[in-house]
């Protein structure tokens, strides 16, 4: 079985999964506060990893028209419209904030989505990321369920689950993945995690140093409930403004107790199995 | 300063046991995905502590000499088991590559071990109901030697089986558990023996059904053990929890776990005072089967809500924020 100090905390992804050499572990920095919602991550991403169109849809809701992070959008960028003071504005009424944010996949240290796989169809790579085998998925959808962020999905006609890849044929040769070479703002910044948890912490400084008191970090840190993020960012409110949750925890971190609790109830299944056909016998 | 979703997500407008807590949210959208399975999952909840039950049930009259209920348990677990066979590979994205579900074994995937289970359950199930055509085959010849066989294989098989059912009827409780559904994740302790209550009830059902009144005494026990352990469990789900206790209370969800619970109460009592009455038997157990049924879509579909709206994910996580202990203070 298992110990629950895998399952929860800090540690090295790769290692953890057996690569004895391992390079250093790769990820996102996406920061928002220069994110101009230009959606060309999301439009980089579906030419490179060929992932088909998610429907001509208009939401209704702000320019927002992909709506989610699906089967078919592995990059999602959000748009929040505030009533906000601002520099310019009628007086006395609230001028419009827009706050953009190009969402992806975490790529988590604990990943509840490849615990829970049982085909081995998620794996975990070398840069730490965590995989889809398209050949391997048998489409049991186990892992949507057990995504804390919501990001993993079934591709409707397909059968199998897809997300972002981290561009692992990229990555291998070097190369930046497609979001982060298309992004002009390099709000996507792509590099050795420890670098960019270094750079964000720099940046989120600076940012307190100018005024920007709401900036702040998330899924920076490898103390929190997922272990910290191999994709992590730097917002300007809430998270749950963004629709990321703002304080997730891996599911897997509680199942030795689940375990437990099923082989209690199973032992008194089977204690009241016993005692029904012996107890007292007519 | 208001953000576009402060508040979102509410249409209707019900009567709530917990007041309104105002969050905030990405114009109302679930944070975390419902997931993709249809009817066939939570059906086979049912179908599958219908097997595990049933082979308990069996084992017990094997053992004890009631041949009409080992029958009858047999029969019926095999049966049910098939069925869930098939609504487990239907229900797959790629039902042609179910066969990847023995790929590898993971203690960290409920349903890698779920699958590991089930591989070792149906052979013995299987085996322990074709036994009971042992007494159709001819007297001599190599048939002759299966006629003589049979019966004490199955009856190795079938408490082999019975050693693995309960693991068969509880491992899907852990399974819906072990995912960041609100409402299942926070039930964890409670969710084994809402399945495990369900499974032996359903099972004590078929043994009224089927058996002559002479035979049922431990199917009656059987029910009302298994109906007192699923009515607890259920209760506590319903209360304990909180905010996400809401979603069990509500909508279908409410309906079905009422619905299960009134008609677990109905074949409690028909197994209490229904005596030796083959009527009174028959229509308890049938009331027990459904019973299991609809709390088993009770608990899917409350998990289900708790996924699709997103107060249910922020409000317990914000909650833990604002008090000052996120995540790994808050490990048990």
């Amino acid at each position: 079985m298992v110990g629950t100090d895998r399952l929860f905390g800090p540690l090295d992804p790769a290692a953890d999964a057996g690569y004895p050499d391992a390079p250093p572990r790769m990820g996102f920095f996406t920061d928002t506060s220069v994110c101009i919602g230009c959606k060309a991550c999301e439009v980089a991403c579906k030419e490179w990893n060929g992932v088909p169109e998610d429907g001509l849809n208009l939401l209704g809701m702000s320019f927002d028209n992909t709506g989610a992070l699906t089967a078919n959008s592995w990059r999602h960028v959000a748009f929040i419209e505030q009533q906000a003071p601002t520099a310019v504005q009628a007086p006395g009424e609230d001028g419009v904030r827009w706050l953009m944010s190009s969402d992806v996949c975490k790529h988590c240290t604990h990943a509840a989505c490849l615990d829970v796989c049982p085909t081995g169809a998620l794996f975990r790579t070398e840069f730490g990321t965590v995989v889809v085998q398209a050949d391997v998925c048998n489409g049991c959808g186990n892992c949507i369920p057990a995504c804390p962020y919501g990001v993993i999905d079934q591709r409707e006609g397909d059968g199998r689950a897809w997300k972002c890849t981290l561009c692992y044929d990229r990555i291998g040769d070097g190369l930046m993945p497609a979001c982060a070479t298309a992004c002009p703002t390099e709000s996507i910044q792509y590099g050795p995690l420890d670098e960019l948890r270094e750079r964000a912490e720099r940046r989120v400084e600076h940012l307190h140093e100018v005024g920007a008191a709401e900036a702040r970090l998330y899924g920076h840190d490898p103390h929190d409930g997922v272990g910290g993020d191999g994709a992590f960012f730097l917002l300007l409110d809430e998270p749950e403004v963004y629709g990321l949750p703002p304080d997730p925890v891996v599911t897997t971190r509680d199942l030795p107790a689940m375990w437990r609790r099923a082989g209690l109830a199973a032992a008194g299944m089977a204690a009241a199995t016993v005692v029904a056909f012996l107890g007292g016998r007519p | 300063m208001s953000g576009p979703g402060r508040g979102g997500g509410r249409e209707r407008g019900e009567q709530l046991a917990v007041p309104e807590v105002e969050f905030q949210s990405y114009y109302g959208r679930p944070i975390v995905r419902a997931p993709v399975w249809g009817h066939g999952i939570p059906a086979y909840f049912f179908t599958g502590g219908l097997a595990a039950g049933c082979s308990l049930l069996a084992a017990g009259a094997d053992l004890t000499g009631r041949p009409t209920m080992r029958r009858a348990g047999r029969l019926a677990c095999l049966g049910a088991l098939g069925v869930s066979a098939g609504l487990l590979v239907s229900d797959l994205g790629r039902p042609d590559r179910f066969y990847n579900m023995l790929r590898v074994a993971k203690p960290t995937s409920p349903m890698s071990i779920g699958s590991w289970i089930l591989t070792t359950f149906g052979p013995l199930a299987g085996l322990a109901a074709i036994s009971e055509f042992a007494d159709r085959l001819p007297r001599r010849g190599v048939l002759g030697l299966a006629r003589r066989v049979l019966p004490p294989a199955g009856r190795a098989a079938g408490l082999a089986a019975a050693g693995v059912a309960p693991a068969l009827a509880t491992y899907t409780a852990v399974l819906i558990a072990d995912t960041a559904a609100p409402s299942w994740h926070e039930a964890y302790p409670e969710l084994p023996f809402v399945f495990a209550g369900s499974a032996l009830a359903s099972a004590s059902g078929v043994g009224l059904l089927a058996a002559p009144p002479g035979e049922t005494t431990p199917a009656r026990r059987l029910a009302l053990a298994g109906a007192a352990i699923e009515l607890a469990a259920s209760r506590s789900i319903e209360t304990r929890l909180g905010l996400l206790s809401e979603p069990y209370r509500q909508g279908s969800a409410g309906r079905l776990l009422r619905t299960g619970r009134n008609l677990t109460l109905v074949g409690a009592l028909g197994a209490l005072l229904g005596g030796r009455s083959r009527l009174i038997s028959a229509v308890s157990g049938a009331a027990l089967l459904a019973a299991a049924a609809a709390t088993r879509f009770g608990i899917y579909a409350g998990g289900v809500a708790s996924m699709k709206d997103p107060r249910y994910t922020v409000l317990p996580q914000r909650e833990r924020l604002d008090q000052g202990r996120p995540a790994p203070a808050d490990d048990t």
